[in-house]
């Protein structure tokens, strides 16, 4: 047996009131794809935090190549040799690649010299990239690039990546697992953070699943079925959701050409948004982020006013009504961004119910405010849904993510939605919670209701949509039937890998 | 190292305590400020804070604290209706103004006429001028998106010069001999807003401020409109999400705020001043926008600010006159008060760590 490159004994750190990781142990052999999964909060950004040295350990050890290692910050890792890339970018959208890249160089060659070895690494790895573009002007999967060709001018013997797909096409995807099988057969190891398991079956050699910090098992991705493996992430045998029969009714929403102007130079425009909604059916809405899915739900919700006539909803023109006008009429929506958005972070639960429940859940009389019926909502809201909270008089940005996120969602179907508009619904939740919230939306199609599910989870889009589209720079695609989609056409809807191809290898 | 870490929810404690926190630093650094130019620090704080209400004079100090506090109290309550949306009228000194010249010049239209309605006719002149002033820079914000900040605290120089111009031509006494200034109103019993009684500094103003406190307090607490100002003012896109419409709420916003800075300045031109003159204002408008922040934006805590606020005021005054304290060191023991108030008011969104601890994520 060869000696691992890195090997981790018994790491434990604990914050106040949390213990993030408790006595984890995993070993990564060279050239080896290792998986870490895990729900959120499960302690594996703390663990690669370690690793990377952005946190020490409160006890246990740490070897790399052989040799004790307890990297003092970031700088002393990459020295070592450990890469890492971040799950939310840090680039400069004025500055080139070869810029950003510069900047984030310990000794950063004449920028001629820099592009240069972008071109040749870029090349090698099958990663096309232009170094001297703006960074603004790069899409997601990209701006990916940037940072992975940042960490490979290092030479890593290790590189870290934190939900690199999140943000991915299908091609995209298929070209990043290329980069890294190629990554692989080279020697490098990989440690690959996700929580999409089929990804997970078809890239990683062997995975450690972390639950509530501790290690709960290992296993040979290949050879568990994801279900295995969503199993030991939760802890417990997971529900798929369920629908029986939807019977699918008249037309309840119809856009017709929806179009809209960029909010700012960075916003994205609708454009030309046409389709029907009927009663009892789930629309999915697929896409990259940024290309138009808040907007989307802006025009939908009535914080954006539109041209007359775009949106239809019974028969009646919706363009000059405001979102508390159309709650009234029982058009709903739940936006992606929690905090701030959808609640307002320093308010209450009972304060955020009101926000959204005092029309339809008659909070309001006149004028004025009844917080004892706001009370009662909110703990009804935390009832049905099982948020977790000392209380409804707590502070909504002192509810973890997907607590907050299940109130935010429970908050709209309680109140009895004909159309509801959910975007990212179970965004950083974890897997039995957004379950229950994908069966609380079946639910309500199953009700009658009809439900709009903008996503970038295809997985989700899949499990819960009767129809799919996608958006791709504000456009929409037609809407197809979801069952029988392969994902190759589901990618193609997305808009393919944005133009480009993979670099031949 | 001192390190910052934002608390998971606002600490109430805190909340409630950093007012208190804020006037007893401010009176150990006021102090140390007065020991410096060689005043006994002791003496010159117990005659700031404690000859006004238990002194020999108390007699007459009293009752000038519910004069001096009211202007400051119903201009704050206006100012933090819109402070708490994140709507910045700087400009309450104008609106004051303007309700003063609208108010006296609708009394003097009348001369000598009495009647029953005029002082209430004064009262709605008054209103109007302050919220005529408060438009223009909501107007300009919701039509143009200028900056509400620079364009009401512009208008502020604007309504000196008008100040000016009314006091030596259009409202200027016939029978004043040259001086700057109208005919004087406590003169004038139908528009004289004369003390309810006497002795006890309560006028119509006092009242007035008692039921705008009251008002903010119900529309905060109760009321949708003020719901719509607390979410606007804590999450604005969450605000609009809810229903919130932004260009009404800042006409309404701006417009209640000038609407009762006109009326504080009402009140004081009919009342406590008597008549319009060139120097009328004496700074209530921007002293309120330290009471609206003393007062932590509370109905409250604005009233409790404002006679604190006016203590100072009264206290400087005698401190100035007994002791010779020169006028800019009150002004900096007052401004000292505001500085204390934002420093300590951190403590209750963060903990203070002191030490040098590892970054949490």
């Amino acid at each position: 047996m060869t000696t691992p490159l890195l090997s981790l004994r018994g790491l434990t750190k604990a914050y106040p009131g949390v213990v993030a990781n408790d006595d984890v142990s995993l070993e990564i052999g060279p050239g080896e794809i290792h998986a870490l999964l895990g729900e959120n909060g499960a302690g594996k950004s703390t663990l690669v935090k370690m690793i990377y040295g952005l946190v020490k350990p409160d006890s246990g050890t740490m070897e790399f190549k052989g040799a004790s290692f307890a990297p003092q910050d970031p700088r002393t890792a990459r020295a070592s040799g450990v890469g890492m890339v971040f799950q939310h970018f840090s680039l400069f959208d004025a500055l080139t690649v070869a810029e950003n890249i510069a900047l984030g160089m310990e000794n950063a060659p004449a920028m001629g010299q820099l592009a240069a070895r972008i071109r040749e690494v870029s090349q090698s790895y099958g990663l096309p990239l232009a170094p001297d573009r703006t960074v603004g002007d790069l899409s997601a999967g990209e701006r990916q690039r940037v940072e992975i060709i940042r960490c490979l001018l290092q030479d890593p013997k290790l590189l870290i990546m934190d939900e690199p797909t999140s943000v991915l096409t299908p091609q995209e995807v298929a070209i990043l697992f290329e980069t890294l099988n190629k990554l692989q057969s080279e020697g490098t190891s990989i440690l690959y953070i996700s929580h999409k398991l089929e990804e997970i079956r078809t890239l990683c050699d062997s995975a450690t699943i972390l639950r509530l910090g501790k290690v709960v098992g290992t296993c040979v991705p290949a050879q568990t079925s994801a279900r295995d493996m969503a199993e030991m992430m939760v802890g417990t045998a997971l529900k798929t959701p369920q629908r029986s029969g939807t019977q699918v009714g008249e037309v309840i929403l119809e856009l017709d050409k929806l179009s809209l102007p960029p909010a700012n130079d960075f916003g994205m425009p609708l454009r030309a948004i046409s389709l029907n909604l009927r009663k009892g059916e789930v629309l999915g809405i697929g896409g990259v982020a940024g290309n138009g899915q808040d907007e989307l739900l802006g025009a939908l919700s009535g914080e954006t006013t539109v041209g007359n006539g775009m949106i239809t909803y019974k028969g009646q023109d919706l363009s000059s009504l405001g979102p508390n006008e159309r709650r009234a009429i029982g058009l709903l929506s739940a936006p992606e961004e929690r905090l701030g958005h959808a609640a307002a972070p320093d308010m209450s639960l009972v304060e955020n119910a009101m926000l959204t429940g005092a029309t339809r859940e008659g909070l309001e009389k006149g004028g004025m405010l009844d917080w004892a019926a706001a009370r009662k909502f909110a703990d009804r809201i935390i009832t049905a849904f099982d948020v977790r909270t000392p209380s409804a008089a707590n502070a909504a940005r002192s509810l973890s993510g997907g607590n907050l996120q299940k109130f935010v969602i429970g908050r709209e179907v309680l109140q009895r939605p004909n159309v509801l508009v959910v975007n990212q619904p179970t965004w950083g939740v974890d897997a039995s919670a957004a379950a229950a919230i994908r069966q609380a939306l079946l639910d309500l199609a199953m009700g009658g209701a009809a439900v709009i599910v903008i996503s970038q989870d295809l997985d989700e889009l899949m499990e819960v949509s009767d129809r799919f589209a996608a958006l791709n720079e504000g456009r929409l695609s037609p809407p197809r039937p979801a069952a029988g989609l392969t994902v190759d056409e589901i990618g193609l809807m997305m808009g393919g890998a944005h133009g480009l191809e993979a670099a031949h290898v | 190292m001192i390190r910052l870490e934002k608390r998971p929810q606002p600490s109430r404690t805190y909340a409630l305590a950093t007012p208190v926190l804020a006037v007893l630093a401010t009176m150990f650094f006021g102090g140390v400020l007065f020991a410096i130019l060689g005043k006994d620090p002791v003496q010159s704080i117990i005659t700031i804070f404690w000859e006004p209400l238990f002194g020999e004079f108390s007699f007459y100090y009293r009752p000038q604290l519910l004069v001096k506090g009211a202007p400051l109290v119903l201009i704050a309550i206006g100012l933090a209706l819109g402070f708490k949306a994140g709507i910045w009228n700087i400009g309450a000194e104008g609106q004051y103004i303007m309700g003063a010249i609208f108010g006296a010049g609708m009394g003097l239209a009348f001369y000598p006429t009495e009647s029953v309605f005029i002082f209430p006719l004064m009262i709605l002149a008054g209103a109007f001028g302050g919220w005529l002033w408060a438009t223009i820079p909501a107007v300009l914000k919701v039509k143009f998106g200028t900056n509400e900040i620079l364009v009401s605290l512009m208008l502020v120089y604007v309504a000196e010069q008008l100040l000016a111009s009314v006091s030596l031509g259009l409202l200027k006494n016939p029978e004043g001999f040259g001086f700057p200034g109208s005919r004087n109103l406590q003169q004038y019993a139908s528009a004289h807003n004369a003390e309810l009684i006497t002795g006890s500094g309560m006028h119509w103003g006092v009242v007035a401020a008692f039921i705008a406190v009251i008002f903010a307090y119900v529309l905060l607490a109760r009321h949708r409109l003020g719901f719509a100002i607390r979410v606007t003012g804590e999450a604005p896109r969450a605000a609009r999400f809810s229903g919130v419409n932004p260009a009404r709420l800042i006409l309404f916003c701006l417009g209640i705020s000038g609407m009762l800075a006109g009326l504080a300045g009402m009140f004081e031109a009919a009342g406590p001043a008597g008549q319009i003159t060139i120097d009328f204002n004496v700074g209530y408008g921007f002293t309120a926008i330290i009471v609206a922040f003393l007062g932590r934006l509370h109905p409250i805590g604005i009233l409790l600010a404002g006679l604190l606020m006016a203590l100072t005021y009264i206290g400087g005054d005698i401190a100035q006159s007994q002791l010779q304290l020169p006028a800019a060191a009150i002004q900096v023991f007052q401004g000292m008060l505001l500085f204390f108030l934002l420093a300590f008011d951190l403590l209750t969104n963060y903990h203070l760590r002191i030490g040098n601890t590892e970054v949490t994520p």
